[in-house]
């Protein structure tokens, strides 16, 4: 337990340090949202309608965009050799670290997914539904994505890589998401979508670390 | 390939089957393509458009039993650390995407007809589509690393991933998909397949699992070779001492050039 | 009195054969010079005992057992020194260090580590972050890591690089200090470091040829004819 509270301190400490991660992340949440409305015409209604969609996708685009960094530069200056030496399971230590990936990008976008609600029209009683559905859904993103990130290290063009093995893995995820805020909206219990993404976030947590970190050991070979 | 899998077993032991196993393919899909076309009846409501399903629901089938042997293969490599397993895997790969785009092509083909528009998001299409997704990611993967072993091991990890997704993908895109389409849209799965439409499916369906196993089998032998042959690179073994270098130039040159004035 | 040894080490990188058939022994208080040309297998070797890479064949003991067998048991006694310092830029030397204390669970830390620094002369460091640091200081930087926390078996991938002559003695130094209580340590070098008699390991022994190599692990029938005759008897085999 030591060394999971070790490295998730450590990777917290450097996303203060070097701090743009989050806000690019925030930002390009924003900025795709904002697209949207340009797309499909400033109407409100149709706005209203396709909300939580949109929240849904871009927030999807937007946890993507940090994944690679997630291993590459330890990959790159030596630093995960030396993790997947040490006397600790590197199961646990990619759990820090993932969790310290969502701290800093997934929590970020929970934040900021009510503003670009308001601004895109959303009718205000899908906000709770759509928060708590981000807070279930962003860990699964960040754990099933830390295993694509972790099987490209080494690639050629890993960035776009990612994108192409994870994005099909997110779309059960986007699915209840947006399915749970669109019955909130419809007055309909979103409990079942909700419950469906509490198994997946459980289901990624217990096999994602185990995934991850076979794909570690084999970039180390 | 260094530890157990000799090539030269499995090329020992796939040489006599080869033959054989592409003779019955053959066999099998011009007598399927016979009974498809010609020898089973028309259907009263689609007309002669119903003989694209002998294409589309094999190719469906091909598409997920080549991911299902693909993700076997993936388990093998894991547990066995088995290096014919990563090459099964990986010869395996491209057969399957281009049969799950065969399907989604007959199925849009098919569906322009029936349904009057080329794309339903529907329940299964979709599904469909996304395991070509799926192939074209495990396909990427592999071919982007320098070392060919580590895109294998690579490639062999995600089809297992993948594995585990399909039906969590699978069952979140039917309740997306009852979500958002009225009941009233036409299935493809209409009223119980014929016995007279039942022999013409079931030739097509052998006949194309044979084939995937024919191409299978050669692009394993070709992937072999490939590794034999940078192998034999690597240990220096071309560089001839008794033929200089200077000399082989000089008759590949006049080679060239003989063949350039004919 | 710990004894650590591999036998019949076959290492395969990439689809390049490294070595084969490479067998050695050290005790507590030994040395072992890694010696060879490029690409003969130094760091390889170094890899496949500090157990990031399984060997193709053989296997590698620490008073006989098997280090696969209990992999974490091995990484806690193991201090790997590889070519990459892996040290921060935005992080202070004393915050690059404190993870790998924190994760070998090394009580009394901060203390450990102000030893570490004072022993390779760069406890002025400490405060200074990764991006201002030459690459010397870097490298010491990673040997001090070595110092944090027990350990019984050290593996420096050359360990000289950047440093300057003082500081390769003051790394001798530290070496014999750690052969005096007991450790084994196994280096590659490419400068003479002062050791006290190594016992030296040349990689180049172990070369086997690819094609001898390939001869008995396939069949060579339809090979090249003009080879055949030489590869003939081990495939017979």
């Amino acid at each position: 337990m030591n060394g999971f509270l070790a490295i998730l301190q450590r990777d917290l400490r450097l996303a203060l340090r070097q701090g743009a991660d989050s806000v690019m992340v925030v930002a390009f949440f924003i900025v795709t949202t904002t697209l949207f409305p340009f797309g499909v015409g400033p109407e409100v209604n149709i706005l209203a309608r396709i909300a939580s969609g949109v929240i849904w996708v871009s927030a999807l685009l937007a946890a993507m965009l940090s994944l690679e960094r997630v291993f590459q530069a330890d990959y790159e200056d030596g630093t995960l050799e030396l993790l997947t030496l040490s006397p600790v399971s590197l199961e646990l230590l990619i759990l820090g670290k993932v969790l310290a990936h969502w701290l800093t990008t997934g929590l970020p976008l929970i934040i900021a997914a009510p503003l670009m609600a308001v601004m895109l029209n959303m009718d205000q009683d899908g906000f709770v539904t759509l928060m708590v559905a981000m807070l279930l859904g962003t860990p699964a993103l960040s754990l099933i994505g830390a295993i694509g990130a972790a099987l490209i290290l080494g690639a050629r063009r890993g960035g776009v890589l990612v994108s192409l093995l994870v994005l099909p893995l997110y779309i059960p995820v986007l699915i209840f998401g947006a399915g749970a805020v669109e019955a909130a909206l419809l007055g309909i219990s979103a409990t079942a979508q909700l419950q469906i993404m509490a198994a997946i976030l459980l289901l990624a947590l217990a096999a994602a670390p185990f995934a991850t970190a076979h794909a570690v050991r084999q970039a180390m070979e | 390939m260094h530890r157990f899998a000799k090539p030269s077993v499995f090329l020992k032991f796939t040489a006599p089957i080869l033959p054989w196993l592409s003779a019955l393919t053959v066999i099998l899909i011009a007598a399927g393509l016979y009974f498809s076309l010609i020898g089973s009846p028309v259907d009263y409501q689609q007309g002669h458009t119903v003989r694209i399903m002998y294409i589309h629901v094999p190719a469906a089938w091909m598409g997920l039993f080549c991911y299902v042997g693909m993700a076997i293969c993936g388990a093998m490599s894991l547990i066995w650390k088995h290096p014919l397993a990563d090459i099964c895997a990986r010869a395996t790969a491209p057969v399957g995407a281009t049969f799950t785009a065969l399907c989604l092509i007959t199925g849009s083909l098919w569906g322009e007809p029936m349904w009057g528009t080329w794309w339903v998001w529907d329940a299964r299409l979709t599904s469909m589509l996304i395991l070509l997704f799926l192939y074209l990611g495990y396909m990427a993967l592999v071919n982007a690393f320098d070392d060919p072993e580590r895109g294998s091991k690579a490639g062999s990890a995600l089809a297992l991933v993948g594995a585990v997704n399909v039906p969590i993908v699978k069952f979140s895109v039917d309740w997306w998909n009852t979500l958002h389409q009225p009941a009233s849209i036409v299935r493809m799965d209409g009223p119980a397949v014929d016995p007279s439409m039942q022999l013409p499916l079931a030739l097509m369906i052998l006949g194309f699992t044979c084939y995937y196993f024919v191409v299978l089998i050669l692009r394993v032998r070709l992937e072999l070779n490939e590794r034999r042959i940078r192998a034999l690179h690597l240990s220096g073994m071309f560089e001839d001492p008794e033929t200089p270098a200077s000399a082989k130039e000089q008759a590949y040159e006049a080679g060239h050039n003989a063949e350039a004035k004919q | 009195m710990a004894d650590f040894s591999g036998s019949d080490l076959t290492c395969l990188r990439g689809e390049r054969l490294v070595f084969g058939g490479l067998s050695f022994s050290a005790k507590s208080g030994d040395a072992v010079m890694l010696r060879g040309r490029n690409g003969a297998g130094k760091s390889s070797l170094l890899r496949l005992m500090a157990g990031l890479v399984a060997p193709r064949s053989g296997d590698l003991r620490w008073n006989g057992e098997n280090i696969a067998e209990d992999r974490t048991a091995h990484h806690a006694r193991t201090h790997y020194l590889g070519h990459q310092d892996a040290i921060k830029p935005v992080l202070t030397v004393r915050d690059n260090l404190r993870l790998w204390g924190q994760l070998r669970g090394v009580r009394d830390l901060e203390p450990a580590i102000d030893r570490a620094l004072t022993a390779l002369q760069i406890h002025h460091l400490a405060r200074v972050t990764g991006r201002y640091l030459s690459s010397g200081q870097k490298r010491r930087t990673a040997l001090a890591r070595v110092l944090i926390g027990q350990s019984d078996l050290w593996l420096l991938d050359e360990p000289t690089v950047g440093l300057d002559r003082e500081s390769c003695a003051e790394l001798a130094q530290l070496i014999t200090e750690f052969r005096g209580r007991g450790g084994i340590v196994v280096y590659s070098t490419h400068i003479d470091l002062d050791v006290e008699n190594p016992t030296i390991l040349d990689l180049d022994d172990f070369a086997i040829p690819m094609v001898e190599w390939l001869a008995e692990q396939d069949d060579l029938e339809d090979m090249a004819p003009a080879k055949r005759a030489a590869s003939s008897q081990e495939a017979a085999q």
